[in-house]
């Protein structure tokens, strides 16, 4: 049992997707039902999970690890530590939640619960892989379900928003290919390795890859790390590979949005920490200024600015400020895993997992008034806390939450990936300390507009209505993990510790070995 | 210190207030439904009521030992261990924040009290008594915090708090805006707080000590000197980051905008959270860290100019203010001015004494207007008011018990906490910023003086309506405000300065939370004959500067235009305009911003997705081009085999004429040509065949030349490719 | 009488199966009539009989050449019957007999 938890979790929302596929079109309500059954058992599994994972080691857990297509060498390895652990949990508590915020999907909910069981296991699939082959297919098998959850149930320009989402994606997955593929031959090039995939084997590999430079000045090691970083940068998403992103929370449903922003931007930084980190340490010190650090920052402060354009320039739409939001976001964790320091690399780890649940709850808070009124343009509204109390609480706990409220969950993982980076980067940091500034300006403006002042005349029209339960179900457990982990963060923080402090002496290491030879 | 006392008590003092927030925040709605507004009142004073006793425990806990032991440790929670960042969520009362607790319990709980009266006739009342204990809750965190980042819990919580409840009434536009402003420009000064803790850690942890507890930084903080951080001192880098910190809390130039602003909410609000307690958590945060300042003399210089001109600049707009709680305000910038400028000269004792006597007067007369404006009806100019002092009589007498006290009339509080920065100020050397603080005590007095008369004397302004409701506010709030003038009477007695024959037990309580770092030379107690000279001038300047408003709005005898005439007026009406400073922000930093966003989202939309959606479309036209080559040359050799292929069929079919003598005929004619081609010698066959092809080839020509079209696709395509297609 | 008779040779037959078959070439060629066209083909298969029974009478002496001249008779009287039910299924069709009406075959 205890080995095979992965496997459960990873692959239970895929039988569920084939029973549902035997259900007959027309019992919405019984395939929601059992979409929901097939998401609970992950999320028991994910607590269970939590309660037995060692925290003081900083090797792989519940490993499984059995030949799979032999002739190549691949395997089906999956395991967690420290660096995924959070993310599986994420990702097993997002999902039923997000069940709940697509109870009210009107067209086609068969292939709607299907597709969305499938992009289940690929995201658990993605955060357990341990062999770049089992990786590569996860990540790819979450793109399909994305895009025709996007393109099918979105909104009114949801191809174009699909496309560039698929597009954007794509090309980065191209890249990862391509290293994947060098990374195998040049294992099957050493003796004592041979052909591989398996992420544990491969940094031995990369330690004998070609330093002199071959393209433009880089060396190998330097031109695979760019190549994975693009793809990664594309899903975090940096700066410029951002846009994709606003248009695809525009158009999502609701709980895709949820999914977007909760989980799919964190497989950007997991794989670098997952895949850049270990395999190419060396690069990884050397772009880490550069790539990490002054593009994190940039990506915090311009995301800032461009959510808080949303408060005043057409449409206005919330979601697009909740979007925006995000890219400001990940941008602490970009920055925070550039440094270096444990602070840092915690910070922007546990920063992955608040802001999964953060704006998780913005999305979801989003969703129920565009249920409501069907619009989301900020100054359709006003006055909402006079109509809308409980909602409009939960809406102030989210964006306190989101601007880093001390007490609350984001101030620990920002505080701590500021800390961490000021060590290395003055001037990001610079930036992202004011940028609270902005993120203030934003949210409160926002609330301003939408929530307070004189409640509008045509609210009754709109069908207004107070949050009812099931919204209620959705949004206060990851409110109170919210208020929870802001005054006990180790609940997280100790998961990640180890395994982190282990990725950081990793790089460290290797970086030693070249200032000698430097000098 | 080494070994702190360690108690487990002094979380109740933050956790009672904070358990009240949750009672009457989350089920606060229902109570009030179920048991009526009594029941919340229960709850929100209650809890204070539980947080003062504590405080109180605490406090004599503290008396009853040794003072090198005045230490208590109240260690709750494992809160953030990473590397050799160790922070707990630890409370931590020495001398120092066990003045300060009981200062926020106290008044914090004589303005819970008021506020049953005050707030009697909303209908959130709920909402405002959760934020309340909320605030207490937080204000308490971050006085008894025991390291950096807890004490920014607190602090980042009471600028929630204030954000909520001048946006209290969040109906009304203005109140919301004004509540934003307080917490966007408090951001400010919280993003240069993280810098200074950044800076702190770090510079500390090149040398091994990395830590943000205050217990542990008073022993390495010397650490920092000789660290550079872009070629400046980290000490002085660090103190003044935390100073951006505390002169946004603190209202100091140039962030103190906000608080003018923050008079918005309701009254008792602006009594506890801007004027009593929250917005001295600058003042207090920089006596906490006063062994950083003390490293660095050019960030003390900052800090003590930037105190000076404040209490300056701020008493010069209060001059011309006619809102009875906008004179209140620019006073509480002015006096926070001074508190400033006690730490900035280093006199941390004076200036938390100050803080301390402030509370009392200040938010005595924040209630008293509050008292005021109740009865008026909710009015706040001072024009339409005059004449309560017979209808509100205990309002008017602790209103000016208030007054003399802030105006530096001994033996009030005012006068010894007041004096005493001035005079640390000019015996440590700063004659110039003393001549400040001289000339905003001078305006002090004026302007207050001028509130009590136009608020109490004279003739009542106010329409008949209003007039006839005149009447003294109800015991639950008169009380509090006694209660407060008492404070503003006697508090003063605890910090007498050696000259005039007390003993400054209020500096002495604080002696071990200072003692490690004094930054200019001590007082020099021998030059009495100063000291007495200077007391006496400022008692002077400040009588005469109420004996000016007597004359102006008592006696009348003197008119107030000599002031606004001055300079074509000029000057007046920069002051009147709180010299256009909210217009330059305005115009400046506010538009600045919104520009850069608006040019962030533009270059999102028209740079970046341009780039994108024209590569995108490139390669649609590639794709494009890639389809035609593939339909006009690879498919159109394909479809031309497929064409004369066809085209030859088609003509071959023809042959199937369907009528059977042709048949027979060719039948007929083949047998024959079986029969006699054979027997024609090839030497003559051939050349008649090629004499045929030729012959075809000349008319195929000839019918090219004559129609313009090219025979075979005449023949082929006409009806043959398309079909195919 | 013989000399006669001895006169005439296997050349006088096929001369006249050659008339014969010649006319009824002719015969199917120009009719428009399928019953006349029929009729031609009866003719050279008759010209055909003439054939089989004048080689066989003017060689071996056996009987095989009558042998097959009653073989095709039958399988004339055979094909004048499917012959005939084509033309009647023809004329059900296109109330014609005429072939060169009936040209529905043609590509």
């Amino acid at each position: 049992m205890e080995s095979y938890i992965l496997t459960l979790m990873i692959f239970f929302p895929l039988a569920g997707m084939v029973t549902i596929f035997c259900l007959p079109r027309q019992a919405a309500d019984l395939v929601k039902w059992t979409a929901l059954a097939f998401t609970l058992p992950a999320f028991f599994l994910g607590i269970w999970l939590y309660q037995s994972f060692d925290t003081t080691t900083a090797d792989l857990q519940f490993v499984v690890n059995v030949p799979w297509i032999e002739s190549f060498n691949i395997r089906y390895f999956v395991g967690v530590d420290g660096i995924s652990i959070s993310m599986v949990l994420l990702t097993a508590i997002l999902c039923p939640i997000c069940i709940l915020a697509s109870w009210n999907i009107e067209r086609a909910q068969k292939g709607y619960f299907a597709l969305f069981l499938l992009l289940d296991t690929a995201m658990t699939g993605v955060f357990c892989a341990m062999d770049f082959f089992l990786f590569f297919l996860f990540w790819e098998l979450m793109l399909l379900p994305m895009y025709f959850l996007i393109g099918i149930w979105g909104g009114p320009r949801r191809e174009y928003a699909a496309i560039k989402f698929f597009l954007f994606t794509m090309v980065g997955s191209a890249l990862m290919l391509v290293c994947m593929l060098v990374f195998y031959f040049e294992a099957g090039a050493i003796e004592g390795i041979g052909y591989t995939f398996d992420l544990t084997q491969l940094p031995a590999v990369a330690r004998h890859l070609q330093t002199e430079p071959i393209l433009f000045g880089f060396s190998m090691p330097q031109i695979l790390w760019v190549a994975l970083f693009l793809n990664f940068a594309v899903k975090i998403p940096a700066f410029p590979f951002h846009t994709w992103l606003p248009d695809a929370h525009v158009e999502a449903p609701t709980a895709i949005s949820v999914i977007l922003a909760g989980v799919l931007l964190k497989m950007g930084a997991y794989g670098i920490l997952r895949v850049n980190y270990p395999l190419l340490p060396e690069a990884t010190f050397q772009f880490a200024p550069y790539m990490l650090a002054a593009l994190g920052a940039w990506n915090i402060v311009y995301g800032a600015f461009c959510a808080l354009a949303q408060c005043f320039t057409e449409p206005k739409d919330l979601k697009k400020l909740v979007a925006y939001s995000s890219i400001s976001h990940m941008g602490y964790v970009m920055l925070g895993m550039a440094s270096f320091t444990s602070q840092g690399i915690n910070g922007a780890v546990l920063q992955m997992f608040n802001h999964g649940t953060i704006t998780a709850m913005l999305f979801l808070l989003v969703g129920v008034i565009y249920d409501r009124a069907h619009h989301r343009r900020i100054d359709g509204f006003g006055g909402l806390a006079s109509v809308m109390p409980i909602y409009t609480g939960i809406v102030g706990l989210a964006f306190f939450a989101a601007m880093g409220l001390p007490g609350l969950s984001a101030f620990i993982s920002e505080i701590l990936c500021l800390l961490g980076a000021w060590h290395l980067y003055k001037i990001p940091t610079l930036f992202g300390a004011l940028t609270v500034i902005l993120t203030a300006s934003y949210l409160l403006w926002t609330i301003q507009q939408m929530f307070l002042g004189k409640p509008r005349d045509d609210y009754a029209e709109m069908h207004i209505s107070e949050i009812n339960t099931r919204e209620l179900c959705m949004l206060v457990p990851l409110g109170a993990i919210v208020i929870l982990l802001g005054i006990y963060p180790h609940a997280v923080l100790d998961l990640l510790d180890v395994s982190l402090q282990n990725l950081n002496e990793i790089v460290l290491a290797a970086t030693q070995d070249t200032a000698v030879a430097l000098r | 210190m080494d070994h702190p006392l360690l108690v487990s008590y002094l979380r109740w003092i933050v956790l009672f207030p904070l358990i009240g927030a949750i009672i009457n925040g989350v089920f606060g709605a229902m109570l009030q439904k179920r048991f009526g507004k009594k029941a919340i009142s229960v709850v929100a004073c209650s809890v204070i009521g539980l947080a003062f006793i504590f405080a109180l425990r605490a406090f004599f806990h503290l008396v009853s030992v040794e003072p090198e032991q005045r230490y208590l440790l109240d260690s709750v929670l494992r809160w953030i261990h990473i590397g050799s960042l160790q922070v707990d969520i630890a409370f931590a009362a020495d001398p120092l924040s066990g003045i300060m607790i009981l200062i926020v319990a106290g008044i914090g709980g004589l303005i819970h009290v008021y506020s049953i009266g005050y707030m009697r006739d909303d209908e959130a009342y709920w909402r405002f008594f959760a934020y309340l204990n909320l605030f207490s809750a937080a204000m308490l965190t971050l006085v008894l915090a025991d390291n950096l980042l807890l004490m920014f819990v607190g602090w980042e919580g009471v600028g929630l708090c204030s954000y909520g409840l001048i946006g209290f009434w969040y109906k009304e536009h203005e109140n919301t805006t004004a509540g934003n402003k307080a917490f966007i420009v408090n951001r400010i000064g919280d993003a240069g707080f993280t810098l200074g803790v950044f800076i702190i850690f770090w510079s500390l942890a090149e040398s091994g000590h990395g830590t943000v507890i205050f217990r542990d930084l008073s022993h390495t903080i010397h650490y920092l000197e000789g660290q550079m951080i872009w070629g400046f001192p980290a000490a002085t880098l660090a103190a003044l980051c935390l100073f951006v910190g505390a002169a946004g809390k603190s209202a100091q130039i140039p962030l103190y905008v906000w608080l003018p602003d923050a008079m918005a909410g309701p009254t008792p609000v602006s009594a506890l959270i801007h004027a009593a307690t929250m917005v001295t958590a600058g003042v207090y945060m920089m006596a906490r860290m006063h062994f950083l300042f003390s490293l660095s003399p050019v960030a003390l210089g900052v800090v003590a100019t930037v105190g000076a001109l404040t209490a300056l600049f701020a008493a010069t707009i209060g001059l011309a203010q006619f809102d009875i709680k906008k004179v209140l305000a620019y006073s509480t910038v002015s006096q926070l001015g001074y508190m400033v400028l006690g730490i900035g000269v280093g006199a941390y004792g004076a200036a938390i004494f100050h803080l301390m006597t402030h509370a009392f007067f200040k938010a005595c007369l924040f209630l008293g207007s509050g008292s005021v404006i109740h009865a008026m009806g909710d009015e706040q100019d001072m024009r339409k008011m005059g004449g309560l002092r017979e209808k509100m009589p205990l309002t008017f007498w602790t209103f000016l018990i208030s007054t003399f006290a802030i105006a530096g009339i001994p033996p009030l509080a005012g006068f010894f906490s007041k004096d005493e920065i001035l005079w640390q100020t000019f015996s440590r050397g700063h004659q110039f910023l003393w001549l400040l603080g001289f000339a905003a005590a001078a305006m002090t007095a004026f302007y207050m003086f001028r509130q009590v008369f136009m608020v109490f004397s004279g003739k009542n302004r106010a329409d008949e309506h209003t007039q006839e409701h005149l009447h003294e506010s109800p015991p639950v709030m008169t009380y509090p405000l006694v209660v407060l003038a008492l404070g503003a009477v006697f508090a003063g007695f605890l910090g007498v300065p050696i000259a005039l024959g007390g003993s400054n037990i209020f500096e002495q309580w604080l002696e071990p939370v200072f003692a490690g770092g004094h930054a200019g030379p001590a007082v020099q107690h021998h030059i009495e004959a100063t000291e007495y000279i200077l007391m006496a001038a400022s008692v002077g300047i400040a009588a005469a500067g109420i004996f000016l408003a007597y004359l102006m709005y008592y006696r009348r005898s003197v008119s107030p235009d000599i002031f606004t005439a001055v300079g074509g007026g000029v000057p007046y009406r920069a002051v009147f305009n709180k010299y256009y400073i909210d217009e330059l922000y305005h115009a400046t930093a506010v538009r600045g911003t919104l520009t850069l966003s608006w040019l962030s989202l533009n270059f999102d939309r028209y740079v970046i997705d341009f780039i994108v959606d024209g590569v995108a479309n490139v390669t649609a036209r590639v794709g494009w081009a890639v389809g035609r080559f593939d339909d006009w040359i690879i498919d159109g050799l394909v479809n031309a085999l497929a064409d004369v292929t066809f085209g030859i069929g088609n003509r071959l079919r023809q042959v199937q004429t369907g009528n059977l003598s042709i048949y027979l005929y060719v039948i007929v004619g083949a047998v024959a040509a079986a029969q006699f081609l054979p027997r024609i010698p090839v030497e003559v066959l051939l050349p008649v065949i090629m004499l045929f092809v030729a012959l075809v080839v000349v008319i195929g020509i000839a019918l090219w030349l004559s129609t313009g079209r090219i025979p075979w696709r005449l023949m082929f395509t006409k009806d043959g490719a398309s079909q195919l297609r | 009488m013989d000399g006669l008779l001895l006169d005439i040779g296997l050349r006088h037959f096929l001369f006249v199966s050659l008339a014969v078959f010649v006319l009824g070439l002719y015969c199917v060629l120009t009719r428009k009539n399928a019953i006349g066209i029929l009729l031609g083909i009866e003719l050279i298969l008759n010209s055909a009989n003439i054939n089989y029974i004048a080689f066989s009478h003017f060689s071996s002496g056996g009987y095989d050449g009558q042998i097959f001249a009653i073989f095709v008779i039958m399988l004339a009287a055979a094909e004048a019957v499917i012959g005939l039910a084509i033309v009647l299924g023809i004329y059900q069709n296109f109330s014609s007999i005429d072939i060169e009406a009936v040209d529905s075959l043609q590509g």
